[in-house]
Formats: C-alpha cells, sequence, structure tokens
C-alpha cells in the first residue's frame, strides 16, 4: 500500500493526471519507495487488464451503412470538386479541338491562296492570259456557259476604273470555275469564281488580306465563292469586289 | 465517422444489448448533427458526443429503469476507500481472465462503470470525463478511485471462486 504522503497520488500519477512538478516529485519519490511502487504497478497492471478487456465490442457494418444513410452526403462540396478536373479537362479539349481546326483552317487557306496567287500569275505570264478576249460582259459570261457547271453576273463597268480584259476557265480542286481579269491603271486583277465549297476554309464569309505581296478578298454570294487578287491596292481590290458582289445580287 | 467504434463499444457496455446499443448509437448521431451548430468550436468534441450518448441513454426506457433505482450521484460525500493491490498480478496479466475482467467491469454500477471505460478504455482525461458526465473533477478522481476498488474486490472475489 502507498505511504500516507503519496496516498491519493499514485492514481492520478497512473493516469497521468498531475502537474508536470507533481510528477516529477512523485517519480522522485517512487525510486526509493517500495510501497507506493508497488502500489503504481497494481494500478498500472489493472489499468491496462481494463482497456484490454473494455475494447470487447465492434459495431457492425450494416449499423455503420444504416448511421451513414441517416447522415447528410456533402455533395455540393463533393460534387463540385468532383467535375472541375472533369470540366477542366473537357474545356482543355475543346479549346485545343477548336485551335488544331483554326490551325488546320488556316494553312487550308493559305494554300488556296497560295493556289489562286499561281493561276493568277501564271495567267498574266502567259502569252494567252484569257481564252476569250472581250471588254464586253455580255460576250464574256456567255462564253463560260457548258464551261462551267454555274453562271455568275458581271457589273457594268463604264463609268468605272476598272476594265474588263476577258476570262478563261480555271480549275481549284479539281473543281473548274471562272477567271476574269481586270485591268485598273497597270494593274491587273484576277476575279475567281468557284462553286461554294471551300466553307471548310473560309469560315467568315468576307474577308481582305494580304498573301505574297497580293491583296485578296474573298467573300460568297449566290452559293458561289468569289476571291479577287492583283498587285492592285487593297482600296481598288475592295471597289472591284463591291461592283461584283452588287452585279451578283442584281 | 468520428469515434463511431468508441461510441459503440461504450453503448453496448451501458446497455448490455446489441440492438438497444445500435439505437443509441444512431440516435446519438442524429441528435450531434441536429445540435452541431451549437458545439463551440475549440471545445472538446470527444467529450460533447460522449455526452449526447450518455444523456440519450439516461433518457432511454433502459437509463430510466437504472437512474429510478440508483442514484449515480450517490458516492460524492462518501469518503474513498483506500486503495488496494490485493488483485493478483496474473490475473490481469493472464489473457484467460479476460472474460473475468469484462464480467467484473458488468457488475459494476452505471456511475462506476461509465467512468471507469471513459478512463481506461476511452483514455478520457479527468477533464473531459467531467465535460462527459458533468461532474466536478473532485467527483471523477474520487469515484473512479471507488469504481476501481470495487473492481478489485469483485475480481479478488472471482478469483478465490467467490
Amino acid at each position: 500500500m502507498a505511504c500516507d504522503l503519496r496516498r491519493g497520488k499514485i492514481e492520478a500519477y497512473a493516469d497521468a493526471e498531475l502537474s508536470a512538478d507533481e510528477m516529477r516529485a512523485m517519480g522522485e519519490h517512487l525510486r526509493g519507495c517500495a510501497s507506493c511502487t508497488s502500489d503504481l504497478l497494481g494500478h498500472t497492471q489493472l489499468k491496462r487488464a481494463i482497456h484490454t478487456a473494455g475494447e470487447r465490442f465492434s459495431p457492425s457494418s450494416t449499423l455503420r451503412e444504416r448511421v451513414e444513410k441517416t447522415l447528410p452526403r456533402r455533395r455540393s462540396a463533393k460534387s463540385v470538386w468532383y467535375w472541375v478536373p472533369i470540366l477542366g479537362a473537357t474545356a482543355a479539349i475543346i479549346v485545343l479541338g477548336f485551335l488544331a481546326l483554326q490551325r488546320w483552317s488556316a494553312s487550308q487557306r493559305e494554300q488556296v491562296y497560295a493556289e489562286l496567287a499561281d493561276l493568277h500569275v501564271a495567267a498574266l505570264a502567259s502569252s494567252n492570259p484569257v481564252d476569250i478576249i472581250s471588254t464586253d460582259r455580255h460576250t464574256v459570261k456567255p462564253w463560260f456557259q457548258g464551261r462551267i457547271p454555274f453562271t455568275f453576273n458581271l457589273p457594268e463597268l463604264a463609268s468605272t476604273p476598272f476594265t474588263l480584259e476577258g476570262g478563261r476557265v480555271s480549275y481549284l480542286d479539281q473543281s473548274p470555275g471562272a477567271q476574269l481579269i481586270f485591268k485598273i491603271g497597270n494593274h491587273r486583277i484576277s476575279v475567281f469564281i468557284f462553286q461554294n465549297r471551300l466553307d471548310r476554309r473560309f469560315t467568315s464569309s468576307d474577308s481582305q488580306s494580304k498573301r505574297l505581296t497580293f491583296n485578296v478578298e474573298t467573300w460568297t454570294e449566290n452559293d458561289l465563292r468569289y476571291f479577287a487578287i492583283g498587285d492592285a491596292n487593297a482600296e481598288d481590290i475592295h471597289k472591284l469586289s463591291e461592283l461584283l458582289r452588287n452585279a451578283a445580287r442584281s | 465517422m468520428p469515434l463511431f467504434d468508441s461510441l459503440y463499444n461504450f453503448a453496448r457496455w451501458l446497455t448490455h444489448n446489441r440492438e438497444e446499443a445500435e439505437d443509441l448509437v444512431q440516435e446519438t448521431y442524429a441528435k450531434a448533427l441536429k445540435g452541431f451548430p451549437s458545439f463551440l468550436p475549440g471545445t472538446n468534441f470527444r467529450a460533447w458526443i460522449f455526452r449526447i450518448l450518455r444523456n440519450t441513454f439516461l433518457t432511454s426506457r433502459t437509463g430510466l429503469k437504472i437512474t429510478m433505482t440508483t442514484s449515480l450521484d450517490s458516492d460524492e460525500n462518501e469518503s474513498v476507500a483506500p486503495a488496494t493491490t490485493e488483485t493478483p498480478e496474473s490475473l490481469l496479466i493472464e489473457r484467460s481472465n479476460q472474460k473475468m475482467v469484462q464480467e467484473a467491469i458488468e457488475e459494476l454500477p452505471l456511475n462506476f462503470r461509465e467512468v471507469i471505460l471513459l478512463c481506461d478504455v476511452e483514455e478520457m482525461s479527468y477533464q473531459e470525463i467531467a465535460e462527459t458526465i458533468s461532474i466536478p473533477i473532485g467527483t471523477v478522481m474520487s469515484r473512479l478511485a471507488r469504481a476501481r476498488s470495487a473492481l478489485r474486490r469483485t475480481l479478488t472475489k472471482k478469483l478465490q471462486g467467490g
């Protein structure tokens, strides 16, 4: 049995409930007191035995499920964080897909412009730039009849600085179309007209740009794709394009 | 779920019945959830949820039956009996006697049983026990000493074949 001075403190010491000073003092006392040490041993063994015996019951998985069902699920917070990476990945795929499509379209567009520039230059370099030589739109337009699978209108150029020099059949993507050559000052402008099968490459119906120092303007009218290309300035190219647009609508 | 295993174990020791213990645990979580806004952050969550379980038990049919027949605070003014270490060490060391210790705990009155379980099984501090049972720390210490003495006596009696 613990000595009188320490009685009551042994249990608190075994339960680690004494203050730091008291714990130290008790530790020193225990080194010289066999009675208290024996008492402490008994307390410690009893505590250990109770601990082992006391951990006796385990809940069933059924109870766990039953209780979990009654608890609210952290659905909102969880679902938000759950979907964030998925939505992020989806958005990234869409953006990358869009960028890839844009890049592909841009590259296809460049190819078409380069081809048209080649056709324009080749025609001007040829000893016979046009197959039908005429400044009269009523002569040039009918010449294409039976040569290309569509028809088009040409503007009246009498009161404009432009002159029609003639036309020829041209091919783009193995499709026949019309190439018309106009003159303004010393500059020549080729206007290509094809059936509109190039929409995937030209997302906007109208656009102006500069390719290989040529000015280019393209647009669609009556399901036909027009390209005006030449070394004339962009303003003149645009004026001619407007005349052709208006003629197509008339 | 926090403290699920501990709460169930404690509930079984209180009720001595599996179904009652399961209902008690379920009700405890329901009450804790409902009353969670009243839980003060920074205070002891374990003591808080164990107190809910204990109070729920005390207001159950079994709990009321016990409180009607015994006073849970009857030991406050009684002097603490001298601690005894008469229980043979061999009894406590041998695992085969675990059942004997369990039976001895079961035989303890509720107020002794709960304080011993909270201290030695749940390893709660005196302060936590005081918060759980809603009694002063001094009462926790005296009740704990009496509970252990009672347990030793029971074990000695069992060992002697009594």
